[in-house]
Formats: structure tokens, sequence, C-alpha cells
């Protein structure tokens, strides 16, 4: 998957426009059909919620500022079970307060959609600066073992495609799933040319076609999907948060529960080729990878043009869906490759996946470049990397 | 298969699923859910119309049992739920079912805010006064002095009044029944469903086990009976000098403001008004 030059403004053509990540969240959302957002304001990902602000009223649909994340989330999960695409947008302290709530969407196998544009640090960090810091929190932040779905985008565009997509899985495979954006392209202004939505094919969930008293809401078919009715339209079924059986109601028992658990394990599992999207950049015959997401795999893309005017044979591995991490495309993607760098803007997250898929590879093999002081990993940065280890 | 027992309850239980329940005996929440239950059929609402959300606690078991639209939430979080429910269902009756702890704790700023929004949701807070389902811990309306399995010593918190809370954080309609006045709580509980606006009824409840057990208050209905003479219906205290109610549960609605708009139909005014502008 090529990316798109950005043309220079004189070329401008009359339908591309200057638009930041936040920006394209918010028109995907519109796009998509979202019609309930709840939100409490974070830096940095504070437009979203105001974009919306102004548009669902205008769209049928509803907005409204709740008094903290937790109740956002909650208020989300409500709106979805009464029928509503819905959404959230926040940062790390409100993703942080999120997290029991998600666990809920997680178990009652609600579809929904939180964006966290991260920022910088634990607790209050630095909420102007980027980091990526909340990579394994979106897979493990609400406690319990739950499923977990999370995209990635590494620009204005792919912002747009990936809130459309996180749309399409979370009705598709009924969850709730995270977009982690970086602070940077959240705030960052980018020349796109978005395709019009009738180009997207835009998932809605499966309505149960059974009648009321057959309806099970947790009953699986063989891709463990099922049918979600809405509330309010004659199914009168029960949703909690315990433990339950196909019906929704609580249970103990060990084999309902395992039943529960492995559903919402295979959900995943069992469709994960149609869940996860790697991009591949330049890795054909490659010696060298380098395995970045979102914007730092940017810098890294400068780089590996840089080290391929000098012959040097580096490309870019780059998950769009880094949760489920997509372990199989990269094992084999790695497979011929002698080293791996691992640049990434926090103190070690994303390298742990590589070294438990690397099992071959020895330690100096495998490359890290961590900062999590606010700055940015440079492509010179990354190229120097490159350079020592060729 | 048994034949189903045909009183007025037994159409709204989900009888076959769920039954025995998880509630001790004694316990007052079935009191109260035989009121509910009760105003809703005499409200003639069908049951496709309404949605029962709750907490967690022993109370926020409440919806598992009757054939509604139904979701047991997470301690503290069903009115933040019900908010999302409400503004895209706005034609169901939305009723929170939740105890003092989910209510007026964990769950304490969820509440000032419907309060202050006055969406339109029919909240039931069920007092019994402790944290029943976690074995007996103080609640923000446990009684100072009183036991608890966290206050060994007798409790020094200053108790929240549930229905003074709701009223100002601006609540529009604000009353209060116990369990021992199951009928007069039907009534409260069929106006509160009626009133357009945020409805806030406290229930007093009792909780023989734990409760009871730790503050000596007698059998379950030795606790009931206390609920009686404990308590005086707000016509009847109005024309006694405060001295003589003083100390007395205060029954009945304490606010009615039917001329706030609703939260929802706010918003629908909202709409209209900038859809107009822009064409
Ligand atoms: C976040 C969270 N904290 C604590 C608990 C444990 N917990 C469950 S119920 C409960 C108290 C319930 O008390 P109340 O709301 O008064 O209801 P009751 O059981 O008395 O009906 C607590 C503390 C929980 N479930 N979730
Ligand atoms: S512990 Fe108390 S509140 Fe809970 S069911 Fe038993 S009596 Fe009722």
């Amino acid at each position: 998957m090529a990316k798109e030059e950005v043309k220079a403004p004189q070329e401008l053509e009359k339908d591309w426009v200057l638009m930041q990540g936040n920006e394209a969240v918010a028109k995907a959302a519109i796009d998509v059909g979202v019609k309930f957002f709840a939100g409490y304001p974070i830096t940095p990902s504070t437009e979203i919620a105001e974009i919306l602000a102004e548009e669902l009223p205008l769209n049928d649909g509803v907005y409204i500022q709740m008094e903290d994340e937790i109740s956002s989330m909650c208020a989300v999960i409500g709106a979805s079970l009464a029928g509503a695409k819905s959404l959230t947008a926040t940062s790390g302290p409100g993703f942080s307060l999120m997290q029991e709530a998600i666990g809920f969407a997680k178990i009652s196998e609600t579809p929904c959609v939180i964006v966290n544009v991260q920022r910088t640090g634990p607790s209050t960090g630095l909420p102007t600066k980027p980091g990526q810091g909340d990579i394994m929190q979106a897979r493990w932040g609400s406690h319990g073992d739950g499923p977990a779905i999370v995209l990635y985008p590494d620009s204005v565009k792919e912002a747009y495609e990936l809130t459309i997509r996180a749309f399409n899985l979370s009705e598709k495979y009924r969850t709730c799933v995270i977009l982690l954006m970086d602070e940077v392209l959240g705030h960052m202004r980018e020349a796109v040319l978005l395709p019009d939505i009738s180009k997207f094919r835009v998932i809605n969930r499966l309505k149960p076609t059974v009648p009321p008293e057959w309806y099970k809401h947790y009953e699986e078919d063989q891709k463990y999907l099922s049918p979600l009715a809405s509330y309010g339209e004659g199914y009168r079924f029960h949703v909690t948060g315990l433990a339950h059986d196909a019906h929704g109601f609580p249970t103990n028992k060990p084999a309902e529960v395992k039943t529960m658990v492995t559903r919402l394990k295979k959900k995943i599992t069992h469709n994960i080729r149609d869940i996860v999207q790697i991009e591949s950049f330049m890795m054909e015959d490659a010696k060298v990878a380098i395995f970045a997401v979102g914007i730092v795999s940017r810098a890294a893309k400068s780089a590996i043009l840089k080290a391929r005017n000098e012959g040097l044979k580096v490309g870019l591995l780059r998950p769009l869906t880094i949760w489920p991490f997509p372990d199989e495309a990269v094992q084999k993607m790695l497979r011929n490759v002698e080293t791996v760098i691992v640049p990434e803007l926090n103190q070690g997250q994303l390298i742990h996946e590589i070294e438990r898929l690397t099992k071959d590879k020895t330690d100096s093999d495998i490359v890290k470049i961590q900062k999590a002081n606010g700055e940015l990993i440079t492509p010179n940065e990354i190229y120097k990397s490159i350079k020592e280890v060729i | 298969m048994a034949s189903i027992p045909q009183k007025v309850v037994h159409q709204y239980l989900r009888h076959n699923k769920k039954f025995p329940h998880v509630w001790c005996a004694g316990c007052s929440n079935g009191i109260v859910l035989g009121a509910v239950i009760r105003a809703i059929h005499e409200l003639q609402i069908p049951k496709d119309d309404v949605m029962m959300v709750s907490g967690i606690g022993c109370t926020s078991r409440m919806p598992v049992y009757v054939d509604f639209n139904s979701l047991h939430t997470l301690h503290g979080r069903a009115i933040a739920f019900a908010t999302g429910i409400k503004m895209v269902k706005p034609n169901m009756k939305v009723i929170v079912i939740t105890g003092d702890g989910d209510a007026t704790a964990i769950g304490g700023n969820h509440f000032i805010h419907a309060a202050r929004r006055n969406i339109d949701l029919t909240v039931l807070v069920l007092n019994n006064h402790i944290y029943g389902m976690t074995g007996g811990q103080y609640s923000p309306t446990t009684p100072e002095g009183d036991f608890a399995s966290t206050t060994p010593y007798g409790n020094i918190d200053e108790p929240f009044n549930i229905c003074q809370l709701a009223m100002g954080a601006g609540a529009t309609f604000v009353a209060r029944g116990t369990a021992f006045h199951a009928l007069e709580t039907q009534t409260l509980i069929k106006e509160a469903i009626l009133h357009k606006g945020c409805s806030v009824l406290e229930i007093v409840s009792s909780c023989p086990v734990i409760y009871g057990r730790l503050n000596k208050k007698g059998s379950p209905s030795r606790m009931l009976e206390n609920m009686r003479d404990n308590s005086i219906n707000i016509k009847a205290a109005e024309k006694l000098p405060p001295e003589q109610t003083e100390g007395k549960i205060i029954r009945g609605i304490l606010k009615k403001d039917d001329k706030a708009v609703e939260y929802y139909d706010k918003y629908t005014q909202l709409v209209n008004r900038i859809k107009s502008k822009n064409k």
C-alpha cells in the first residue's frame, strides 16, 4: 500500500482540503452514521467533541457533554444498546477513567468506538505533546482479560479511513474498538483528498429476524457473531456485566462461563484475517526492518528513502491494527530480515511483541529507539540507527 | 410444569428464567419490586416501552427479574447508561433502580448531574443505609453513630439526605416513600414515572440481615413497623409544629415543578432552532 504524495498547494484541486486528524475523525463519524457522542473535554482530543457538538444536532444525532469520562463511556454504551452508532473521544487521563466501562462494552458485546489521542507520560504528563504510552493499556487496560481491537492511523487521511473501519469492526464483531492516535496527528493539518463515503463499505450490526421469544443475543453462528436487537423494539432482552448465558442472564456455572469467555476470544481469533491490517513498505529485499506505528512510521519512511538512495536494503512494517497483534504477518515478514529496529515514543512497549515473535534473533538483532520526553523521533535518528546496523 | 400464578406481578416476572432470586428472606427489596410492577401495570405502559436500568448492589439486581428491557450496569453508573438510552429512545420510560451507595457514593456525580439537566429519568433510590451486597459497610446515608462492618466503633460521617441532595441539584420531582407504605409508594412511583423531567424517589428500605443485626433493629417485620412508627406523611406534617416532626421520615411529594423544560425536549428545541436558521 503505497502512500500518496501530497501535492504542492498550487496544484490542489478543488476537492482537496486542509484538515486536522481530529477533524478527519469527526468527519468520518458523521459520514459513517454516528448518532451519539458523549464526552468530556481533554487535550489533545477536544476538537473531535467540538466539531461533533456542531454537526450532530444537524445530522439527527445527539451530542452530550457528560460530567466525566466514566459517564461518557457509560452513556455511549447505553446509546448503542438503544440502537445508535456511538462514539467517545478522549486522551490518557480520560482513557484511564473509561477502563471499567470499556470492560462492560467487551463483556456485554456492545458496539462502540473510543478514540484516544495519546499524550506524553503517566498522569497529566505533557498534555500537548505526543507519546505512544497507551499501546499496552489499549490492550490490557480494563481488568479481567477481555478481547481488544485497536487501530492506529499514520496520517490524516488514514484517520478518516480507520474511523470508518473502527465502526465497521465494532458493528460486525459487537465490541468496542479503540482508535489510538498520536497527538501530532490529532493536531496536524494535511492536505487530503477524501474519497466519498459511498466508496466505502459501511457495515451495520445484524438485527435479529427471529420472533422475540426465540431471540438469544449471545448465541453465535460459526463465525462467533450474533445479531443485536435495540432496546425498545420488542425484544426486551437483558444485558449485564456479570458473566452470562446465551440469554444474557447471569450465570456462575463453569460450563456456561467458559462458553462466554471462549466466545469473546474466538470472535477475534477466528476472524483475525478480517481484522488485521499491516502495511509493508520496501520490505521485498530488506535486510533491516523498521517496525513502527503512527507518526513514528512516517519518520521511518523518510529515513528509509534516504537509506535506499544509498543502496541500503531497509524497509518498514507498520500495523494499522495493533491489537490483535498481527503475529502471523509479522513473523513471516521478519523471517528474512537480519535486524529489526523498533522506534517508539515510550520506554518500550511494541518491542516486547517483536521480541516475542523473533525468538530466532539475538538481542543485538533487535534495536530499540525509545523517547518519552515529548519530542518526536526524527528521520535522522532512525537513519543513523540504520547506518549503525548495516 | 407448575401453572403460573395469576397475580399482576406474575405477568411481569421472568418467572421461569431467573428464580429463585438473590435476596435474603426478610429483605424489603421484593416489596418495592411489587410496588414498581403494580405502578407500571396501573399506568398501562406496554412492557416494550419500559427500560429498567440499575447499578451494582442487592437492590440493583432487580431488573433481571422483570420482563422489561433491562440493563444491569456498573457500580454507580446506572444513571449515565440511562442517559445514553433516553437520548436515543426518548419515548421509552427509563426507570433507574439504585441503592444508597450506588446513587450517592460512587454514583453521586451522575446523580446530581442528571438532576441538574432535568433529564426524564425515574430514579428510584432504595435507601437501606448500608452496603448490603458487599456485606454491610457504611454508606453515605448510614446515620451517625450506627454500626457497619467498617464502622466497628460507630459511624462519624454525617449522612446525606437524598431528597435534599436531589432538590438542591435541580431534580424537578422529588419524593420519599418507605417499603412499609407499599401502596403509598406505588402511587409515588406512578407520579414519578408520569412526571416529565428528572424524578427522584427515595424509598426507605430495610436490610434486616446485615444493617438490622449490626444495629439491633429487630426482626424484618419490626424494621418495617419502625418505618410506620418513625415516619409521617408530608400533608400531616405540615399541620404539626416542627418539634413534633423532628427526626421523622417525611413521606410524600416534596417537590414537583412541572414548568421546567425537560432535557431531551430542550435538545429538540435547539435542533429545531438551528435547523430553521440553516434553511
Ligand atoms: C467500582 C466498584 N467498586 C466497588 C464495588 C463493590 N460493591 C458492590 S455493591 C457495593 C455497595 C452496594 O451498596 P448499595 O448501593 O447501597 O446497594 P445495596 O447492596 O445495599 O442494595 C459495592 C461497594 C463494585 N462492584 N464496583
Ligand atoms: S444483604 Fe440486606 S439488602 Fe442485601 S438482600 Fe440481604 S437483606 Fe437485602
